[in-house]
């Protein structure tokens, strides 16, 4: 009997060698370990044993149920890494192939540009206020001491709908309506980002539709030292640490005085190139301490109150800091235009 | 304002400091110098020459053979000028000199003759040619017989001097002339100026025997002053006076004109000259032209007035324009023998209005609308008259005959001193502030804590307080200004509107719609095209002057643009466009405006081709209206609003009538979706195009409750899906709101997963197959109650619309 188990051990052993898969496997389980294997024949027959032979036997028995046992489990261990790695080397991809495309756009350049103005003075407690495109000459114009027949009045043609209303050509009526709405008191401080309109050809640098910023900061004792401090700070912010800033006085007919504000030329670090027109400075905006005139009409005291204004023009900064080469294109809406700003 | 810095130098000291270090400095004072021009423009070897001999070139019709002594050699020079002659002092590039457009002199021959050299022509040097002497236009150019042979030609035609060009503004009209120039850069460098003193040798005989001057339009014409100068000769002016006049860009003419022209970039004081034989009579009658009145200018044109132009008449015709041109009838020619000079004062409001409905802007109308110095006038006139004398051998009739008033008295301002540190944020001393007004020869004391200045009647632009304050801070240099933050703290954030605003770009961009910004201005035809409030009665609104019919009028849409956008990219072979538009839309009734419109803010988008691309394994996905809705449902979930939003069928002119929805909020519409009409997609020459516009203000305005979390289900749902056959007019919208009001509470979900019709199916009939989950979040729901709940739901359905279970 000791024999004929052994002999059962090699040939069960042999066959869990050969097999080739997990079905096999299966089967010889059932063949040898099963309720009617041999091996449980063998355990039943044991009583015809002698009680010395039997515990021996029983032993055997066991042992080499056991090993059996082992060897399929170990066996089935390697078939099911091999498996798991066909598998695997069937289900692999090219990664160089192209990743599928998510659609994702991206905001107007213009809109970028004016919403980081509009962060940056948000965070030096300014608010944005907005207004009507279509203004009366009144706000347009006189609130802003541009009487009719004033001579500035030259340096923008106007679009009129009718003798009375107008495409606004700048967004400073919004600062006199904002004034009137504070009744007289301060502090006013507001940037005003939107639409104006003048009657130009549009060409490179000409466009009769285009953006403006302004701000106005009007409060008891604000002096053209904060309108430097102020703008310097949105100028190193918006421009780089390492720009020069250059204020000069010029003329506006809204301040008094007024002051033009200039930076180092972005491309020639303020050496002159073609940029700079050969000035190492390039304009940014206008700016100035709010004329009597004007805090006057919107109800302010000029004799309590002071405050400065300042504007500038999204577009031309975007063209400077982008090297845009034509106003046209913020208009044309040209996809392969739009979608270089994928990171603003 | 061209300034010439050598006739600068003769009214202020210069010495020391180059043009370019005086531009630089002037620009900071506020007067932005545009341009530097070198007239010299590098030239080199230019030096005078005489003309020794001159003989016609033997093989050439008009070529000459000069012989020029040019100093240290006699050289032959072949010379083509029709008007060279021997005798000539002329301005002679030696061979090797370099011209303006890098023409370079070398030794040549001409038609076998040596030339070495060129005789010049002021064109050849640079000179634009509208401004050379008609003497000289197509010629060389011959210069003074004082120039000194072999010398530098350059300083004889002032051609070594340097023009800065001044960018005039409203404030700086007082730099419009030297004088008014010497001043500002005198109080600039803090240097002395050297006026001239203008003195006339008057005969006995009084002028007022020959004219007589009355206005009769005093508001327009403060006044006006006439002299007489008899026996003048109508020359060439001399040379000095020319190269001046070329420098700051005027051509000469001849003496009387170059004089006026001159006097009047001296003192800024706009002349004119009569000949006093052909003003046909011995009154000046300034007035308000007749409408209709015709003048002949000097330009030769004919110009018709208005009532609101003032003239210059001799009682019965206008003789000039005044302010702005003279006429051509009393024109000085070469004839004349008596000038009759007129200085005067307009208002420039009224020349402005005339020369701007003219079209007609001169020397003299820019100066007047800008304001001149009223007590100049008559030194002016006296300074003309000097010149005419000298330099036209004229006598001048003593006096000046004249109506009104020219002398003003100094303009007086106070204020606090203080108040001058106060708005600058400096801390000047009082010495320091008067310093200012002493450099700017403002007389001005400090008395306690009173400044009063006195402003001379030269700077109109210097009139309040705040005007006295920028006086100081551009003399003393913004950058001595020190850079402060202001002392009040205010809060600064963006408004609930503005930052969904900023939410609903993020969202589109996100979505794959590019943001564009296109033009408020549209065309009449376009305006209507597809519109939100197509047949509300609403009107378009023209601008009164368009510069072309294209943008003529504004949107009440930002569709029409945005198409023309998808046009674009379409001619370009751009087959896949998806883009947005935030702006505002112009709304009136009205149809002569008087008053603002409405101005409403809209957002608007248009898709077409693949909303995402084909790739190497998936299909693309096409834009269809399904796209679009799903991403405006996206858009009000982000906005809080998906619960009181509905999509229901609809027609809109410009749109597909079975492929557009109206959007509604509660029960108002506020936008709508749809497929632009094919007819209309055929004339716009458009492939299948989808488009949606909503109302922005009032989805951003828009209350929403404030979020708050739900706790999540503690107990399972159960989730049933029926198929149910319809007739094909029962919408899913229909279906669905049966299921929701009959399912609930316990129902929580529908979601519709398969749409069929076809021929498994009876005709007219169609199957939609929904997913219905129920949920009690307090306990497990058994099998029973779901059944009873499901089982009220399909017999509502069967009621209500006629829906059965499919088989």
């Amino acid at each position: 009997m000791k024999d004929q188990l052994e002999a059962l051990k090699s040939e069960a052993l042999a066959s869990v060698q050969e097999a080739s898969d997990l079905k096999t496997l299966q089967d010889l389980r059932v063949k040898y370990l099963g309720k009617k294997g041999p091996i449980t024949e063998v355990l039943r027959g044991m009583g015809k044993l002698s009680p010395e032979e039997r515990p021996v036997i029983g032993q055997l028995a066991n042992d080499i149920r056991n090993a059996i046992q082992a060897a399929i489990e170990d066996k089935q261990r390697k078939l099911e890494e091999e498996a798991i790695q066909k598998r695997l080397a069937s289900e692999t991809i090219d990664v160089t192939l192209p990743g599928r495309v998510m659609p994702k756009a991206n905001i107007h350049p213009l809109t970028a540009i004016v919403e980081e103005i509009e962060d940056l003075f948000i965070g030096m407690g300014f608010s944005v206020e907005e207004g009507p495109e279509v203004e009366t000459d009144y706000y347009n114009f006189e609130a802003l001491n541009l009487p009719k027949d004033h001579p500035a009045r030259d340096m923008q043609d106007s679009f009129y709908i009718t003798e009375d209303l107008l495409l606004r050509t700048q967004t400073s009526p919004v600062q006199a309506r904002s004034m009137e709405k504070h009744r007289g008191q301060g502090p006013v401080k507001i940037i005003c980002p939107g639409k104006v309109y003048r009657r130009d050809n549009d060409d490179a640098t000409h466009s009769h539709q285009f953006m403006q910023i302004e701000g106005l900061y009007v409060d008891k004792n604000v002096r053209l030292s904060d309108l430097k401090g102020v703008l310097t700070v949105f100028a190193k912010k918006m421009f780089g640490e390492d720009r020069d800033i250059r204020f000069r006085p010029s003329f506006f007919p809204f301040t008094e005085p007024s002051v033009e504000m200039d930076i180092s030329c972005f491309r020639c670090k303020g050496d002159g190139c073609s940029l700079c027109k050969h000035t190492g400075w390039i304009e940014i905006l206008g700016s100035g301490m709010v004329h009597p005139n004007v805090l006057e009409m919107s109800g302010f005291d000029p004799k309590v109150y002071t405050g400065f204004a300042f504007g500038m023009g999204p577009e031309r900064i975007a063209m400077l800091k982008y090297g845009i080469d034509d106003i046209r294109h913020y208009y044309t809406n040209d996809r392969r235009f739009l979608s270089q700003f994928k990171q603003v | 304002m061209k300034l010439s810095f050598k006739w600068l130098s003769e009214y202020v000291d210069l010495s020391g400091i180059t043009p370019e270090e005086l531009a630089e400095r002037i620009t900071k004072a506020g007067i932005e110098v545009e341009h530097i021009t070198d007239l010299s423009r590098g030239i080199k070897n230019v030096v005078v020459g005489l003309v020794k001999t001159c003989e016609p070139h033997p093989d050439s019709d008009h070529l000459h053979l000069c012989q020029v002594d040019l100093g240290d050699e006699v050289v032959q020079i072949v010379c083509g000028a029709p008007n060279v002659a021997a005798g000539q002092k002329v301005a002679v590039a030696k061979v090797g000199a370099v011209l303006p457009g890098d023409f370079k002199i070398k030794k040549a021959k001409l038609r076998g003759q040596v030339s070495e050299g060129m005789i010049c022509s002021l064109q050849e040097l640079g000179v634009d040619g509208h401004l050379v002497p008609k003497e000289y236009a197509d010629g060389i150019y011959v210069l003074d017989e004082e120039a000194v042979v072999g010398q530098d030609a350059l300083p004889y035609m002032n051609l070594d001097d340097v023009i800065l060009e001044l960018d005039i503004l409203p404030n700086s009209a007082h730099c419009m002339n030297m004088i008014g120039a010497a001043y500002e850069v005198a109080a600039i460098l803090d240097r002395v100026i050297k006026l001239p003193a203008p003195s006339v040798k008057e005969i006995e005989q009084k002028a007022s025997d020959k004219i007589a001057v009355q206005i009769d339009a005093k508001d327009g014409v403060p006044f006006y002053g006439a002299r007489v100068i008899e026996n003048v000769t109508i020359a060439p002016s001399p040379r000095w006076l020319q190269n001046r006049l070329i420098a700051v860009g005027i051509r000469p003419i001849n003496n009387i004109v170059d004089i006026t022209n001159y006097v009047l970039m001296e003192y800024g004081q706009p002349l004119h000259a009569f000949d006093y034989d052909r003003f046909g009579s011995d009154q000046v009658l300034v007035r308000r032209a007749r409408d209709g009145e015709k003048i002949t200018t000097l330009d030769d044109q004919e110009r018709t007035l208005s009532a609101e132009d003032l003239v210059i008449t001799n009682g019965e015709r206008p003789m000039a324009i005044a302010g702005v041109m003279g006429g051509a009838e009393s024109e000085v020619t070469n004839e004349t023998k008596t000038v009759l000079l007129e200085a005067a004062l307009f208002d420039g409001r009224s020349i402005r209005r005339t020369s701007s409905r003219l079209g007609l802007r001169t020397d003299a109308s820019s100066r007047f609308e800008k304001g001149i110095d009223p007590n100049r006038v008559m030194e002016a006139a006296d300074r003309a008259a000097q010149l005419m004398c000298e330099l036209a051998s004229g006598t001048v009739l003593q006096g000046i005959v004249q109506s009104g008033e020219a002398q003003v008295p100094p303009r007086a301002i106070s204020m606090p001193w203080a108040k001058i540190n106060a708005v600058l944020g400096t801390s000047l001393s009082k010495d320091t502030i008067l310093s200012v007004f002493r450099r700017l020869r403002f007389q001005a004391t400090i008395d306690g804590d009173a400044l009063t200045v006195s402003v001379p009647s030269r700077r109109p632009d210097v009139a309040i307080p705040e005007d006295l304050v920028e006086e100081v801070g551009r003399m003393i240099g913004y950058d001595h200004i020190p850079a402060t933050l202001p002392e009040g703290a205010t809060e600064g954030k963006l408004t609930d509107y503005q930052k969904k605003h900023r939410m609903v770009e993020r969202y589109m961009t996100g979505s794959g719609l590019y943001q564009a910004v296109t033009y408020s201005l549209t065309s009449e035809d376009k305006v209507g095209a597809v519109s939100l409030i197509e047949g509300e009665g609403f009107r378009p609104i023209k601008l009164s002057m368009p510069m072309s019919e294209e943008r003529a009028v504004l949107r009440q849409s930002l569709l029409p643009e945005l198409l023309d956008v998808v046009k674009y990219h379409l001619n370009r072979h751009m087959k896949d466009v998806a883009l947005f538009e935030m702006g505002k839309v112009f709304l009136t009734k009205e149809e002569k405006l008087s008053q603002q419109p409405v101005e409403t803010e809209r957002l608007a988008g248009v898709l077409t081709g693949y909303f995402r691309p084909d790739d190497w394994h998936h299909d693309g996905l096409k834009v269809d209206f399904f796209a679009v809705k799903g991403l405006l449902e996206g858009l009000m979930a982000l906005l809080g609003l998906s619960d009181r939003i509905s999509f229901v069928p609809s027609t809109r002119k410009g749109l597909h009538p079975g492929r557009t929805a109206d959007i509604l909020l509660d029960d108002a519409v506020i936008g709508f979706l749809g497929q632009i009409h094919p007819v209309l997609q055929k004339t716009l020459e458009l492939n299948d195009t989808y488009a949606f516009e909503v109302d922005l203000r009032t989805l951003l305005q828009s209350e929403v409750p404030a979020l708050r979390y739900r706790s999540l289900p503690r107990f399972p749902a159960v989730t049933r899906d029926i198929a149910l056959v319809v007739d094909q007019d029962v919408s899913a919208g229909e279906l669905t709101e049966v299921i929701q009001k009959s399912g609930a509470p316990l129902l929580k979900e529908v979601r519709l997963f398969d749409v069929y019709t076809g021929e498994r199916l009876e005709s007219g009939k169609k199957s939609l197959a929904f997913s219905l989950t129920y949920l009690d979040p307090e306990r497990t729901l058994t099998d029973e109650e779901v059944t009873k709940v499901h089982n009220q739901v399909l017999n509502e359905l069967e009621t209500q619309l006629g829906a059965v279970l499919r088989s």
